[in-house]
């Protein structure tokens, strides 16, 4: 039949075809098989090669993985219990190294009467992190919040934490699963409150010093009230400046003296007997809560129409990613004292945390602007065209999307960031990867021993990225709603 | 062409000699390149004005003065009375009493189609959220979708997204609409609900500005049509005398090229 007989032959359907199933896919393990890994002769040969690579490497780590030692005091009593018990010039893994060093890993220096400290700041922080991380969540929530708060009574009581404190971890734990159950967004003030928390619970001192802290930004917000009635365009700056006075001048004084009249104070740690997976993690969650903010503020400032605000973002972030890390840890740690006046302490701890912040912020301030470039300009003129102001528009229209295409770069960022945390090893601090394990070398039961802590410690900073990693793919996720 | 079934009483529509926007000796460039050309135009209340013209005449671009989208550079233009200068606090205002709906509906996406109706009228209107919701629901039921109030843009068709817009523009309770080529995106089916909502927005008397190419919308519903080329008014009528006896010769070529006479 030729073509132009189909198109003149006129035709009308009368009835509608009903949807049909769509096909079975074939299936079979076979079928797979052969579709993926022998579809030719190239793939074959790939496949054979994989599976001989793969073969290879068991074989060569096997033995050394099944004659693993977890109870021997030094590297000479494991190498012992593997000579009398696989034979002589059998080869194994000496774990055991790990579970006698486990706590110099976890705490570094920390005083060991005190390791309940950070354990419960640890616990405390899924509470106020669970209505940021997982807000809409019930049951994510729920089941995180119940393990952690049965780890840290258990790790507590463990670690003999005293019976007040224990009572305290235990009312804020069991409180914060009960909130979270009612409405987890009353979980937020705990959440704003917690950093300062956090801080005086690791470093101990006087509970003044983080109230007097908060006293800043509430006199900052009465600064704004009254400088609202008066001269509004002058009131955000006014309440900065009003904070930043307050803390710069009268916070200190006013903490030592109130710490006189009515004493607050739990013992203090000096940030040098900070070390291993604490130093790690308080310094990667410190940047990571920091930079995420900072990092929207300069890709903001660097997409704005004002030149010398635009200007000093676009110098900084240029700069900030155009230096090395390790430079930036030792101005942190070494010229950072020339030009602060002369007596003033200035924790190196903390100073690091505002050198990885800064780097951080830059490589997020890019990754953010990636997001806002993403946008339609029609986002921005709808925006702009109902009437909402910079600000509002940022928040509730901008930001929200941006941010959500920006997550897998934010996530990488992060990690990044927490891997790279184990450089403060260069400026003295004890990271678990290198300093530490340097540290449990020094002694003479493990002189020797290379290949455990380093694995050790990688699979831990591998659980962390990873569970970040799933984390972002989870969020992904649950955002993709205008997909749908 | 679109043929418009319903074409609107005119004997009923009032346009009052209270003026709605005033643009004077308005001119825009840019860069170099002069777009907007001693733009003199004034807008009553109630009155229902289309501007047609080829592509990269300047309608749009005249109608995104209006709510300050566009920066002119020289003349007035005032809408209800307050002048558009670089005074953020009067753009704000201006921009809360004059709605917009655009070709690319520009729908927030992240946020369901009430939520995308309640948004402006609880943070710039500072309206408590039941009211507004309430509100909202009476224009989604306006435009004919309050069941699609829960789902996201991205769920409907494209009539239904610009229906959204423009419920969620009258969410304002603005006092002049601004269309820019409202249908352009859209295919004939939907065409059709969109007109019908505008349509029965110009009966109850809105003052409305609509750039758009569909000459079928422009007869039923227009007391004036504005004729633009190359960044100027060339001719402006009543729908009639603009249709059946255009005065200038460029608006008959365009006339004869857009209705395939």
């Amino acid at each position: 039949m030729s073509e132009t007989g189909a198109q003149t032959v006129a035709y009308v359907r009368d009835t509608m075809l009903p949807a049909a199933p769509a096909p079975q896919a074939e299936s079979g393990a076979i079928r797979w098989l052969r579709e993926n890994l022998f579809s030719g002769p190239v793939n074959t040969i790939l496949t054979l090669l994989g599976i001989g690579i793969v073969y290879f490497l068991i074989v060569t780590f096997w033995d050394w993985l099944a004659h693993s030692v977890w109870n021997a005091g030094s590297l000479s009593e494991c190498r012992e219990i593997i000579a009398a018990t696989w034979g002589e010039g059998a080869r194994g893994a000496c774990w055991a190294v790990i579970r006698d060093r486990w706590n110099q890993y976890v705490f570094g220096f920390y005083p060991r009467d005190l390791y309940w400290r950070p354990t419960m700041t640890m616990g405390l922080m899924m509470v106020a992190l669970a209505p940021v991380l997982f807000a809409p969540e019930r049951r994510i929530r729920r089941i995180l919040l119940v393990i952690t708060a049965a780890v840290t009574l258990v790790s507590m009581i463990a670690l003999s934490a005293p019976a007040g404190w224990l009572l305290f971890a235990a009312v804020m734990l069991i409180g914060g699963l009960v909130i979270s159950e009612r409405n987890v967004l009353w979980l937020l003030p705990f959440s704003v409150v917690f950093p300062l928390l956090g801080v005086w619970l690791l470093w101990g001192g006087s509970l003044w010093g983080p109230i007097f802290v908060l006293v800043g930004p509430a006199l900052g917000w009465l600064a704004y009230r009254a400088m609202l009635r008066v001269l509004p365009a002058a009131s955000v700056i006014v309440a900065i400046i009003v904070t930043l006075l307050f803390w710069l001048t009268l916070a200190g004084e006013a903490a030592r003296d109130a710490e006189n009249l009515l004493s607050l104070s739990i013992q203090s740690v000096r940030s040098d007997r900070f070390g291993g997976f604490l130093l790690s993690v308080t310094i990667g969650v410190s940047g990571i809560s920091l930079s995420l903010p900072l990092g929207i503020m300069l890709a903001l400032a660097r997409q704005s129409n004002m030149f010398l605000i635009k200007s000093l973002a676009v110098v900084f972030i240029e700069f900030i990613r155009g230096v090395p890390l390790i430079t930036l840890l030792f101005v942190a740690s070494l010229l950072l004292n020339y030009f602060l006046p002369p007596g003033t302490t200035f924790d190196i701890i903390l100073r690091v945390i505002i050198m990885v912040t800064l780097f951080a912020a830059a490589y997020m301030a890019e990754v953010i602007r990636g997001g806002l470039a993403a946008l339609p300009k029609g986002q921005y003129e709808a925006a702009d065209a109902l009437g909402l102001d910079y600000w509002k528009a940022q928040r509730l229209i901008v930001l929200p999307q941006a941010l959500k295409i920006s997550i897998p770069g934010i996530v990488s960022t992060f990690i990044g960031m927490f891997k790279d945390t184990t450089l403060v090893t260069f400026v003295g601090l004890y990271d678990p990867l290198k300093s530490m394990s340097d540290a449990v070398r020094a002694s003479t039961d493990w002189k020797g021993i290379y290949w455990e802590p380093y694995i050790f410690v990688g699979a831990i900073f591998f659980l962390i990225c990873f569970g970040m990693s799933r984390y972002s793919m989870y969020l992904e996720r649950r955002l993709q709603r205008d997909h749908r | 062409m679109e043929t418009i079934e319903r074409q609107i009483d005119r004997s009923q529509m009032t346009v009052s000699d209270e003026v709605a926007i005033d643009i004077r000796a308005m001119n825009k460039w840019y860069g170099s390149f002069h777009v907007l050309r001693d733009i003199n135009l004034t807008v009553y209340r109630g009155e229902r004005i289309v501007i047609a013209g080829p592509s990269g005449s300047g309608k749009s671009t005249l109608i995104r003065c209006i709510n300050r989208l566009e920066e002119h550079q020289t003349g007035d233009i005032i809408v209800d009375g307050i002048a558009l200068t670089s005074d953020i606090k009067n753009i704000d205002k201006v921009r809360s009493e004059v709605g917009m709906v655009f070709q690319h509906f520009n729908l927030f996406p992240h946020l369901t189609v009430l939520e995308n109706c309640t948004l402006a009228p609880i943070w710039v209107r500072k309206i408590p959220r039941k009211q507004a919701e309430e509100t909202a629901m009476l224009f989604l039921e306006k435009v004919k979708i309050p069941e699609q109030a829960h789902k996201y843009p991205g769920q409907l068709s494209g009539g239904q997204q610009q229906r959204v817009a423009i419920a969620r523009a009258l969410c304002m309770q603005p006092r002049i609409m601004l269309f820019d080529e409202p249908t352009s995106a859209l295919d004939p089916e939907m065409i059709k609900e969109v007109h019908d909502t505008m349509i029965q927005l110009a009966e109850e008397g809105m003052t409305m500005l609509c750039v758009t190419h569909e000459m079928g919308f422009a007869q039923a519903v227009a007391n004036r049509v504005i004729f633009m080329d190359q960044g100027q008014i060339v001719e402006q009528n009543n729908p009639t005398d603009f249709f059946n006896n255009p005065q200038s010769e460029r608006t008959r070529l365009f006339l004869s090229q857009i209705l395939g006479h």
